[in-house]
């Protein structure tokens, strides 16, 4: 291996090539706005890193593209340092927030702009940008200049002056924020699209879970500096590490519980709640997580590992499904969401239901 | 309720036609606005286009294109002018090179120091235009603050003469109009998208490149408005070339003063003065569609 410290990492061949940080601390004062980062992103691979605002990813996407230094740790790019590198030598695309398109530049010299900084030979230049154009699926928008294109025409002018280049890692930085929801699904299959098919080494960044889920191969979900948890879409949606996580990603009914010797959970107000194995000691404090797609509407006879009584206290009609808030009997709010016809009749408020849902559908995390 | 189809008839009422439709605002609204017009019109006309309408016939008040010939063709009159606009060139010049530093600094700096810069700034713009060119013979004289210093110091043996030449001219008023093009550039600056410049480094583009083929062009607009204002005050420059030039330097606003209190001939004083006017308007035009050219996108 090239250096000690891949040594040590169980991935490093496939370490080697694309991005890895290490140890990555930055401090602004008293805050540690990265406390000791540790990511790899694989070749090929688009790794998005999610977290509320305030969480670090930003200064990450910073430290990675060199506009903020590390305190401690470092950055390295296909196995060589780019730690102390200057940003225009490092080879990295990055699309921002706010597109960064230079307004007294046409379309065609935005494209070109990162190629005349390299050097390129005039007729290959030309003959790259209007490669990229057709990318884009703007080939006849060359001549424009960008505030007469719309966003989602902008967008894409951005990520074709990220990827001209043939970057060895591009950068998103909410890159769809401003656009409407109709145009940033669309958007996000072209970014997935067009990553594939160049092949290319992403790092997503974004503070929309749905947008996480939709694009990535793996997340890392950050929190306060670290990163929370890494995994894929599924894992990090179906088995969340911590409150944190279970929280931020998607909806779940989260109750505090403690173990009996049984395998079972009691929570705060004595519900019983069936576990699929023995998750932790006796008396340990636990995170029983339950996604309200999971829980079922019960019809007569009908049964199930866990059982309670409920009253519906709030109807939000979503179109395709139906979400409920059900206040049980024994005390506490479960969030429910069901196909319309789960019932067989439309649920009326106040009408008393039987929900359930067996041990698999319980996620246990730790409490603390 | 019959939904609503293509071949409704076009007589039948808009049911949208009670909201207000944004196109036809600006019609609808210009009778009631052009009473709110009013009173700037009249002052604009009556104090500035009335006495330019005034200079303008009285220039023919002798009858004949005798004062335009003489303005136009006679070569002490043509050489003062090319000198006036050259002048107000290199004043232009000189401003810009020293005001984009500046308004950098003052539109980049942290803290308390664009307020200090502002102050020391607008400190001599607030001060009397009579009271700095004196200022200026005091300091720049053969016995003046500089030559007395280098003197005493043995930098020099004989004093540099700074007045009653160009360079103490060109000296006074680029003091003076320096301020005219800092605030310009200041503005747009200000107003500049710091990620551009990020995305420009990102791309792989040197610390001049970025200036180059970035910052600058952005600036330009600033550029044109400053330069403009510089140009077109200086081209009319009259106490601090008449004071720090000592009448070795010639402008035009000289010679027209000369013929109005001297030869008391108002006829060649107007000619002089729409000539200069419309100069002043073409190297303007000249000026603005060359910067123009490389701001389609503004």
């Amino acid at each position: 291996m090239i250096d000690g410290i891949a040594q040590t990492n169980t991935a490093a061949e496939h370490v080697a090539d694309g991005l890895r940080v290490h140890g990555a601390v930055r401090r602004f004062g008293q805050v540690n706005a990265l406390a000791g980062i540790d990511l790899a992103v694989r070749n090929g691979e688009l790794l998005t890193i999610l977290g509320p605002s305030g969480s670090g990813k930003t200064t990450l996407l910073k430290v990675i593209a060199g506009f903020e230094q590390p305190d401690e740790g470092g950055v390295f790019l296909n196995a060589s340092d780019i730690t102390d590198a200057p940003p225009a030598k490092r080879d990295i695309g990055m699309v921002f927030q706010n597109y960064a398109l230079f307004p007294h530049m046409t379309v065609a010299e935005n494209i070109a702009f990162p190629l005349q900084m390299r050097k390129v030979p005039k007729a290959e230049c030309t003959r790259k940008v209007q490669e990229a154009l057709q990318l884009i699926d703007l080939p006849n928008f060359g001549t424009r200049f960008p505030r007469q294109l719309s966003g989602g025409q902008q967008q894409r002018v951005a990520l074709a002056r990220a990827v001209v280049f043939g970057p060895r890692l591009l950068l998103l930085d909410e890159p769809f924020g401003a656009l409407d929801r109709k145009l940033r699904e669309q958007m996000q299959l072209e970014v997935r699209r067009l990553q594939r098919r160049l092949g290319l080494t992403a790092l997503f960044v974004t503070h929309d879970q749905e947008e996480a889920l939709v694009l990535s191969d793996r997340i890392a979900v950050m929190d306060a500096g670290r990163i929370a948890q890494l995994g894929t879409p599924q894992d990090i949606y179906q088995r969340p590490v911590n409150r944190f996580v279970a929280g931020f990603i998607g909806e779940s009914n989260l109750l505090h519980a403690r173990m009996d010797d049984n395998g079972r959970a009691t929570t705060d107000n004595g519900t019983q709640i069936a576990l699929s194995r023995h998750a932790g000691k006796a008396d340990d404090d636990i995170g029983v997580m339950l996604r309200p797609e999971r829980a079922r509407y019960l019809k007569e006879g009908e049964y199930a590992d866990t059982t309670i009584r409920a009253t519906v206290a709030e109807i939000v009609y979503l179109g395709d499904t139906t979400k409920y808030r059900l206040h049980a009997d024994t005390g506490f709010d479960l969030i429910v969401r069901w196909p319309l016809h789960a019932a067989g009749h439309a649920l009326a408020m106040g009408e008393q239901v039987s929900v359930g849902w067996d041990r698999d559908d319980i996620h246990v995390i730790r409490w603390t | 309720m019959p939904p609503p189809t293509l071949s409704r008839p076009r007589s039948e009422p808009d049911p949208r036609a009670g909201r207000p439709r944004l196109a036809r605002q600006p019609y609808r609204k210009i009778p009631g606005s052009v009473w709110l017009a009013t009173p700037a019109t009249v002052f604009i006309a009556v104090l500035f286009m009335l006495p330019l309408a005034i200079l303008f016939a009285q220039s023919f008040q002798a009858g004949s294109l005798a004062p335009y010939h003489k303005a136009l063709f006679d070569g002490l009159y043509v050489t003062v002018l090319i000198n006036t606009l050259a002048l107000a060139g290199y004043v232009s010049l000189i401003c810009l090179l020293l005001a984009y530093p500046v308004a950098y600094f003052l539109a980049t700096a942290r803290g308390y120091w664009p307020t200090l810069g502002l102050i020391f700034l607008l400190l001599p713009f607030w001060t009397s235009i009579l009271v700095r060119t004196y200022g200026w013979m005091v300091i720049l004289g053969r016995n003046g603050i500089v030559n007395r210093l280098l003197l005493d110091l043995g930098v020099i043996t004989t004093p540099i003469p700074m007045v009653n030449n160009l360079t103490g001219v060109l000296i006074g008023m680029v003091h003076v109009l320096l301020p005219y093009m800092v605030f310009p550039l200041y503005a747009v600056m200000r107003r500049m998208d710091l990620t551009l410049l990020s995305a420009a480094e990102g791309l792989g583009a040197s610390r001049w490149a970025i200036f180059r083929r970035v910052y600058f062009p952005l600036t330009l607009p600033g550029v044109l408005a400053g330069t403009t204002l510089v140009y077109v005050l200086s081209v009319g420059f009259y106490i601090t070339p008449a004071l720090l030039g000592g009448g070795k330097v010639p402008m035009t606003a000289l010679l027209i003063e000369k013929q109005v209190s001297q030869f008391l001939d108002w006829g060649f004083a107007s000619a002089l003065s729409v000539v200069l006017l419309v100069a002043t308007l073409l190297v303007y035009l000249v000026l603005r569609i060359v910067l123009r050219g490389n701001m389609q996108w503004n």
